[in-house]
């Protein structure tokens, strides 16, 4: 077995033979030719072949990886209608009296030069667009084809680096995975690898083109990168598993994505995602959650290296909130404390942080802090459907506090003329013990009611959940926990609001069924389980 | 000749797809001649190529001057794809 590392461009895992894309290496003369207008019309000639080229090329692309991606092309056509560089061609030819080979070539060495030579990595990427098409029309130009390697059913194309338009040539239903020498991840072969849902991976160097052949067995696993070439067999069983968990997933994602979460005797949930940053609401969307049920606000403060300001945090808010169009977004308020320490709060050393000064303690004893987040939230609350959920309640006291603070930060908005929605949703979660026993008085005061079961487990179980050594003490599915959240459930049905599932046991598919049974309305969970969590919904009968 | 400053908005700034955009709209008006003037540099609109050379980032400043017939309805919908953010 050899094993080869380089960088995945898409998370992927495939198997299947190798084939290596050899590019037929043309070597151009420079050829003295007195007869330029005769060379000036094989040019012209050769690019109108490239152009007919690249317009089907362009067309099969529109098919197979979308109008965004297949644009490359277009925009490769009108490349090479560029005024610069087709006089530069001309130029070469006249006043050299040179052949339309070389002309084209050292056109092509110029202008992917002043590419190569800029800073930017993504326009550096660009150099490759232009040999792209030089050697597209120096091909046609020279009659010469290029050779896509030898075809197997399950190709691992390899290559030195492949033009785009080399990529999209290739018979995709052939070809599994890419896996090149050199390359960037901005490249379009990554770009197009991506689109066409196989692994790639790039920039693997130039020993492993000399040390593979054609025919070999291999997997590609793009999520680490690596290529094992003729792997042993635990290494082939291992990726095999892996491959087949992936394509569970990938089968989750075509069958479910855009059916509703129902089950099979027509009870209706939503099921939202959970996130940490920004970044994170591509998985959001991609995986056809609802909303976002809790959008951890910490990665504000864990970020920066002082408080974050409340226009730093309104952009943020605000970007999220427009990202997810309208969607319900529940962003909660700082939770930090604990296992999360901030250097700047100045925090105490605790003897015992969990039972310690976190999370709405923290709001409560200083609200000039909380203020800020908060007008950052209703700020930001004009730009889509916000929710905002309070961490850590135990007391109707606490939340009576935050409902005041809210109001002064509202009477302060309108005083300064400032807009902010009038339907934004204000939760607490459900995740002591006291909060789900006294969830009856909590429930008049606010909009829903998140549980958080991390934390209720731990403290209703005494159990901390980091320690291996009480692991088998620490039993997520204790009744006491069940029943607190059902009590919970039942309060906030008496009282009209509704109630969802935030923490781990949300994606935990052995309970849905029970949770449907106790009414609650949503689960939020990783983006990666929402579809795996609508599956299970879909299963559920719970007229049975 | 009309002139008109913008700022590019979009995230990946000026790439190959809004200079292909651009060098679009530049060549449907043959009779003006546009040029794009960024980083101290000068760029023919009507070339995706010089376009991109002049590597127009997020936030960079853009100077468009326009030249020739319907200048005025030229710059201004150049003006508008680079305040669109090329609707990326």
């Amino acid at each position: 077995m050899k094993v080869f590392k380089g960088k995945g461009v898409y998370g992927a895992v495939a198997s299947g033979k190798i084939s290596v894309f050899k590019k037929q290496n043309i070597t151009i003369k420079r050829i003295h030719c007195a007869n330029s207008e005769s060379e000036i019309a094989r040019v012209e000639s050769a690019k109108a072949k490239t152009l007919e080229q690249l317009q089907s090329i362009y067309e099969k692309a529109l098919k197979e990886v979308g109008e965004t991606n297949a644009q490359i092309f277009e925009i490769h056509m009108m490349m090479l209608e560029d005024d610069d560089y087709n006089e530069s061609i001309v130029n070469i030819i006249e006043t050299q009296k040179v052949n339309a080979e070389y002309a084209v070539a050292v056109t092509a060495d110029n202008f992917a030069e002043m590419f190569s030579s800029m800073e930017d990595a993504y326009m550096q990427a660009r150099a490759a667009d232009v040999r792209d098409i030089s050697n597209r029309i120096i091909t046609n130009l020279t009659g010469a084809t290029s050779d896509g390697g030898d075809l197997y059913d399950n190709m691992i194309v390899c290559a030195d680096d492949l033009a785009p338009s080399e990529t999209v040539s290739l018979d995709k239903d052939k070809v599994v995975a890419f896996v090149t020498a050199h390359g960037s991840s901005n490249s379009h072969t990554a770009i197009l690898a991506r689109n066409m849902n196989i692994p790639a991976v790039i920039g693997v160097g130039d020993e492993f083109l000399a040390q593979i052949n054609d025919g070999d067995e291999a997997f590609v696993d793009g999520f680490t990168g690596e290529i094992f070439v003729n792997p042993d067999d635990e290494t082939r069983d291992r990726l095999i598993l892996k491959q087949h968990s992936e394509e569970e997933k990938k089968r989750l994602l075509q069958e479910l994505k855009g059916k509703e979460n129902i089950t099979e005797d027509g009870k209706r949930i939503n099921i939202f995602a959970n996130i940490g940053s920004v970044d994170n609401i591509g998985a959001v969307l991609l995986n056809d959650a609802g909303g976002i049920g809790l959008f951890r606000s910490e990665f504000l403060y864990l970020e920066n290296s002082d408080y974050p300001t409340e226009e730093q945090q309104f952009l943020a808010y605000k970007r999220v909130l427009e990202r997810m169009a309208g969607k319900k977004v529940i962003i909660r308020t700082l939770d930090i404390g604990a296992d999360k320490q901030v250097d700047y709060f100045g925090m105490k050393k605790e003897e015992n942080p969990a039972l310690g000064y976190r999370a709405i303690r923290i709001c409560l004893t200083r609200p000039e802090i909380f203020k800020v987040q908060l007008r950052a939230l209703y700020r930001a609350s004009v730009y889509g459907n916000l929710g905002i959920m309070f961490p850590m309640i135990t007391s109707v006291r606490e939340v009576e506090q935050i409902l005041t603070i809210c109001d002064e930060v509202k009477k302060e908005l309108n005083e300064q003329g400032v807009k902010y929605s009038k339907t934004v949703e204000l939760g607490v979660m459900i995740e002591t013990p006291a909060a789900a026993i006294i969830s009856d008085k909590l429930a008049p005061l606010v909009d829903f009611f998140s549980v958080g079961t991390n934390d209720l487990t731990q403290y209703t179980l005494a159990c901390d959940r980091q320690n291996p050594d009480i692991e088998s003490f620490c039993n997520t599915h204790h009744e006491a926990i069940l029943r607190l959240i059902e009590m919970a459930a039942e309060n906030a049905h008496k009282n009209g609001i509704w109630i969802g599932i935030c923490g781990e046991l949300a994606a935990d598919t052995s309970l849905t069924e029970t949770f449907l049974r106790m009414g609650i309305d949503e689960l939020s969970v990783s983006p990666s389980f929402v579809l795996k969590v609508r599956d299970t919904v879909r299963h559920c009968n719970l007229s049975k | 000749m009309v002139t008109k400053k913008v700022t590019v908005v979009n995230e990946q700034g000026v790439h190959m797809r809004p200079a292909g955009i651009i060098a679009k709209v530049v060549k449907e008006h043959p009779e003006c001649e546009v040029t794009l003037i960024a980083n101290g540099k000068e760029a023919k609109a009507k070339a995706p190529m010089q376009i991109m050379a002049a590597c127009m980032k997020q936030g960079c400043e853009v100077e468009i001057v326009c030249n020739g017939a319907d200048e005025q309805a030229v710059v201004d919908e150049i003006a508008a794809l680079f305040e669109s953010g090329f609707d990326e």
